[in-house]
């Protein structure tokens, strides 16, 4: 039995990792899951880039951030398996709810919400308050490039209306307790768990505004990889089979139950469950708030990386340069994972890049391995994403907040 | 001697703080800062102006501070967190050790080489310390359980102090078990059979 250490943060997105292990999907490629429970996803990325986890459960853009030099330390890292679409919602206060009004109760419309909030911001202005305080779980995580898109396309400029603040997240619930942040974007349990706990509502969700959005990938160091192909290729084979269980709707109330364990989430079943089902706003049900298999949720589109950076240029936190981009889209590894699967008559598509947000309806598009059904994965504000025109794409967005101020 | 460098240690466990500031005071570094919350780090940070922060590996707000850095335009940017990029077992054994440090650009690495040495020593001893600490507990806790098992069953079963310390001992060999264990289970079915009389 080959044994490999796995970080991972407790989250609902870090269910294909925890069932790999407890459903014995490793166990059956010859391979024991050690899975080391985290708190920063700085510790992950250190621990993994010095060595001491072999694999594990990470934010999409962390690997593309470090690749980019962006962060403290410079191994360079991979991402071969994207471990789900979705799974992120936006949360505010109770104060804020109210301040929101009526409009937004039982909608999870992201242009709605997004118009509630501006109408309180601009008001909060107008009476000199202070700026409203969001929370994300780290500079470079989709939740932060999720919050600014919905905020700039209703017309909130991220850098300059709100203050935005990381906070990580478990904690998230206490912060908002505090009085410390007035909302939050965050991954399930931790909406549903500050829910229940009365401390604030959700106002939108991660499928609300990019449906079948990437999310968390598996990463793992660059040289790991080239010397230990045949255990990455048989972890890939558990992780696909561990999907599929964790994508089958008959399988969810075991897995909340095994999720709501101290050593995994520690959160009550009742509310893991909540994320799962896409039951976290009032009564609504959204069928693909989270996806495990379906829309091939596993594959490294690198159109994912590239949209990921084009938020990083869009934000500041780098340059557009056509070197960079290459970095990124050499960060994700598709290539590994036809590798891997393939033999094993799993559906692969025919390219490894598409333009994102073009799908209105679910398309069956050519693959091989069998039929393979992605999308629907429209923006909310209708805005598609063509990875070969980073720059053009750009511009259009900047119109957004220069539109709604006019 | 001073070594001039100014030192800021993010720690939320202030015994260990203490003992690590201690460590580097007898080793001449006088400058030395504690902050125990993460609340308020940017202030402080902006007051003291510190070449070097040390903070513990497990402090849930790394990523908040180092948030921080990349937005702050008031602190000195802090470029890596380990002297040396290239010394990949220097990194390896201050993760090991539960510590992290951010180096504020330009310092040569001589300079902080033996401050990130003497944190990870003094954060390994701490760790020993609550290990052994922890393990005495333990031992005591165990010790305490044999006892209370031994006297039930010379209660019990009427036997002398040797032949119930034997029967436990017996009984932790052949399952396999401590004998703290098996006194737990004594203790265990003679509640349950108690119970089962009181209902009788």
């Amino acid at each position: 039995m080959i044994e490999l250490n796995v970080g991972f943060v407790p989250l609902l997105d870090a269910s294909i990792l925890i069932m790999a292990h407890e459903k014995g999907f490793a166990e059956e490629q010859g391979l024991q899951l050690k899975l080391m429970k985290e708190t920063s996803w700085a510790n992950i990325r250190d621990r993994l880039s010095v060595g001491q986890f072999h694999v594990a459960h990470m934010l999409a853009p962390l690997p593309i951030a470090q690749n980019l030099g962006l962060s403290p330390l410079k191994t360079h890292l991979i991402a071969p398996f994207a471990l789900g679409l979705g799974g992120n919602a936006i949360t505010v206060s109770q104060m804020l709810y109210g301040a929101m009004g009526e409009s937004i109760s039982h909608s999870s419309d992201p242009a709605k919400a997004g118009a509630a909030l501006r109408a309180v911001v601009t008001s909060r202005k107008a009476q000199n308050l202070s700026k409203l305080v969001f929370a994300v779980v780290h500079s470079f995580s989709v939740h932060a490039y999720e919050l600014r898109y919905w905020l700039a396309a209703s017309g909130i400029d991220p850098e300059d209306d709100v203050d935005l603040t990381i906070v990580p997240p478990a904690m998230m619930g206490d912060a908002l307790a505090t009085g410390a942040i007035d909302g939050f974007c965050v991954g399930e349990p931790w909406n549903s768990n500050a829910v229940a706990q009365g401390l604030g509502e959700v106002v939108t969700t991660k499928a609300s505004i990019w449906r079948s959005s990437p999310e968390k990938v598996l990463g793992l160091r660059k040289t790991w990889a080239e010397d230990n192909r045949e255990k990455l290729d048989t972890l890939l084979v558990a992780l696909h089979n561990a999907a599929m269980w964790c994508g089958s709707p008959l399988n969810r109330d075991e897995m909340a139950r095994i999720l709501a364990k101290p050593q995994y989430i520690g959160v009550g079943e009742k509310i893991v469950r909540k994320g799962l089902v896409g039951n976290i706003q009032g009564d609504q049900t959204q069928s693909d708030f989270l996806i495990f298999a379906e829309r091939a949720a596993n594959f490294p589109w690198v159109s994912h990386a590239l949209w990921i950076y084009s938020q990083m240029v869009r934000w500041n936190q780098c340059q557009y340069s056509s070197a960079a981009e290459k970095i990124v889209s050499q960060t994700y590894r598709p290539d590994i994972y036809r590798q891997a699967l393939g033999p094993f008559g799993v559906s692969l598509p025919g390219g490894s890049s598409k333009v994102e947000g073009a799908l209105t309806e679910t398309t069956r598009v050519p693959a091989s391995g069998g039929p393979l059904n992605l999308g629907p994965d429209g923006f909310f504000d209708g805005i598609a994403f063509d990875p070969s025109d980073i720059k053009s794409y750009l511009t259009e967005l900047g119109r957004d907040i220069a539109l709604h101020n006019r | 001697m001073d070594h001039g460098l100014s030192i800021l240690l993010v720690d939320e466990n202030t015994d260990r703080a203490a003992l690590i500031e201690r460590g580097l005071h007898e080793a001449g570094y006088n400058r030395v800062s504690i902050i125990r919350e993460t609340k308020g780090v940017l202030k402080k940070i902006e007051d003291i102006s510190p070449d070097v922060i040390v903070i513990d590996l497990g402090n849930s707000s790394r990523d908040l501070l180092e948030h921080m850095f990349l937005v702050s335009r008031t602190v000195r940017k802090p470029i890596a967190m380990f002297v040396d990029q290239s010394d990949e077992q220097s990194m390896y054994r201050a993760i090991e050790a539960g510590v992290s440090a951010y180096v504020v650009d330009g310092l040569k690495k001589e300079r902080i080489k033996p401050i990130l040495d003497l944190a990870m020593i003094r954060f390994k001893a701490f760790e020993d310390i609550r290990d052994e600490r922890d393990a005495a507990k333990s031992a005591l806790d165990d010790q305490k359980l044999i006892d209370r098992a031994k006297r039930n069953l010379m209660n019990a079963k009427g036997l002398s102090e040797d032949e119930a310390y034997e029967s436990l001992r017996k009984a932790a060999m052949a399952q396999n078990k401590r004998m703290a264990q098996i006194a737990e289970a004594v203790m265990t079915a003679q509640s349950l059979m108690e119970q089962c009389d009181d209902r009788t």
